[in-house]
């Protein structure tokens, strides 16, 4: 029974992905659209058949850039939290402009970054990335770790608890559900801040400036075929990240069915 | 047969067949004012005198705001009164507190989503430093007492509110306190499976030998239960009223269609509309 449920929650998705390739393919045939505007996805998958082995080192360098950052900017801000959960005034101070620098678009900093490392250093990359995760990570944590029903806190009060033991029973593992939401969210943000981050220079064999070079030579099919890889980094980065979600927190996982 | 009860300054309440061994819970002259003393918003408890001894199944009723979950609160401590002494085994609250003196049940289950069944019951347990082996033997043990063994390795959302609710009154027994004191426990269940929870709280409640303070608005629930029904009114929060329950133990649900069980229930309700009167005077 279990295989069938899940066969039906797969199948309509993957029709309608096969069916939006499909018509791709068609319209693109039929209308004679030109292979520097939309070449067809056989074009596609024929370039990336051919480019291969570059594409994959490439996306080998953008994603060790992209995990660099995210491991960096993650831990960083779940210390960060963790500090300012413990001292409300510290987080007071800090939650409202960490909100705030959330949502300026960060990106616009990595020409800073290359002039700040290098623009063939990966560490202007990372940097971006680094930052880029940085703020989903701290304003979620904090609110996993504040945001704690009353009662609980009541509860442990009555058993005279040590701080130490609210934070190691109650909010620490309160606070996992937001953990991996912001994992998740940051999984895609470090690869879009990998790739776009390598727009603005670095290194010949990365993701993003292969297909920014590729697009200038009109090799559409090239960069398309990049792009494809791209997306799949995002993908499975995030696969990764659900598949330890629940492992870590099955109690979660399982009470959202 | 009654024994009337005024509020005065005399703290000796009426016992009934209890000895007069040293109270486990005492209030004297007990105020709380929230707001400043210079601003006081609300007075939530005035002149609070009451004395429970060993062995006695207390409940608090009386009308949302009359300050009954603010008492049961400043019994564990939970919360600091604004004038007048509670003591608790002797000891003052804070002490009995620290000394893990008692068990608390609240509305909710308040259940830790990411333990199950068995790692909830251990909670206390655990914070105590009770060995694991120990901990698994206690837990399986008070699972069995609120009648739910085989449910060890659930987690919480797998089971009804009955159920956790149960579960919430294995982990405060889980370290046999004295003392179990419960905030409406049963007020988020349904008619039926609150009678039953009664009746499973009135055996529990004689295989452990506790003494409970039981916070309720049920009229019913209170009767059925306690040893003593404790009646307060609001603005103010006051006692009004205490009235000995002689219903003989053990109870069932026979109990709740004889008619000295309509007689205490109404007695109740009288009080309770007698705080009324008072206040709108």
């Amino acid at each position: 029974m279990a295989s069938s449920s899940r066969a039906q929650q797969f199948l309509p998705p993957a029709l309608v992905f096969i069916g939006v390739i499909a018509l791709w393919e068609l319209l693109v045939r039929a209308l004679n659209i030109p292979q520097f505007l939309l070449p067809a996805p056989s074009a596609i998958l024929g370039a990336l058949a051919e480019t291969f082995s570059l594409v994959m080192s490439s996306a080998l360098y953008t994603f060790r850039s992209a995990l660099i950052g995210f491991l960096i900017g993650c831990s960083a801000g779940a210390l960060v939290a963790l500090a300012t959960a413990r001292w409300t005034a510290a987080r007071e101070g800090l939650m409202p402009l960490a909100i705030a620098i959330n949502s300026v678009p960060i990106l616009a900093f990595a020409p800073i970054m290359n002039n700040w490392f290098g623009t063939v250093n990966p560490a202007s990359k990372i940097a971006i990335v680094a930052l880029i995760t940085f703020f989903p990570m701290m304003i979620n944590m904090v609110r996993g770790l504040t945001l704690v029903e009353p009662a609980k806190l009541e509860l442990m009060r009555s058993y005279a608890t040590t701080e130490f033991d609210v934070l190691a029973k109650v909010r620490l593992p309160n606070a996992l559900p937001y953990l991996f939401n912001a994992l998740k969210i940051c999984s895609t943000l470090s690869v879009i801040g990998a790739v776009v981050g390598e727009y603005f220079g670095g290194p010949r064999d990365t993701l993003g400036v292969y297909i920014l070079q590729e697009a200038k030579l009109f090799r559409f099919d090239n960069a398309w075929a990049a792009i494809i890889i791209a997306a799949l980094l995002g993908i499975v980065f995030y696969l990764i990240i659900i598949t330890l979600e629940r492992i870590a927190i099955p109690w979660h996982a399982s009470n959202e069915k | 047969m009654f024994i009337g009860w005024m509020p005065t300054t005399d703290h000796k309440s009426p016992t009934l067949n209890f000895s007069m061994a040293n109270p486990v819970v005492s209030l004297k002259n007990v105020n709380k004012i929230f707001g400043t003393a210079e601003k006081p918003t609300t007075v939530a408890l005035k002149d609070i005198n009451l004395d429970i001894q060993p062995r006695e199944f207390i409940s608090l009723i009386g009308p949302s705001g009359c300050g009954k979950s603010t008492l049961l609160r400043a019994i564990g401590d939970l919360l600091p009164v604004s004038a007048g002494e509670v003591t608790v085994n002797d000891k003052s609250a804070r002490e009995a507190r620290m000394g893990r003196e008692y068990g608390m049940v609240f509305q909710a289950p308040v259940l830790f989503e990411w333990r199950t069944i068995a790692k909830n019951v251990e909670l206390p347990l655990e914070i105590m430093g009770v060995p694991k082996a120990e901990r698994a033997t206690k837990s399986r043990e008070m699972l069995k007492l609120v009648e739910l063994h085989g449910f060890e390795r659930h987690y919480p959302w797998q089971l009804s509110g009955g159920m956790q609710q149960r579960v919430a009154i294995a982990r405060a027994l889980a370290f046999r306190p004295q003392l179990l004191l419960m905030d409406e426990p049963f007020g988020a269940l349904d008619e039926i499976t609150r009678e039953r929870m009664n009746a499973e709280l009135l055996r529990i409640w004689q295989e452990t030998q506790t003494t409970v303070v039981f916070v309720t608005h049920s009229i019913p629930e209170a009767v059925f239960l306690s040893t003593r029904v404790v009646v307060m009114s609001a603005r103010p929060g006051r006692i009004t009223e205490i009235i000995p329950i002689d219903l003989p133990y053990p109870r069932s649900v026979e109990t709740r269609e004889t008619s000295r069980f309509f007689d205490l229930v109404t007695a109740v309700r009288e009080g309770l509309r007698k705080g009324e009167k008072m206040r709108e005077k």
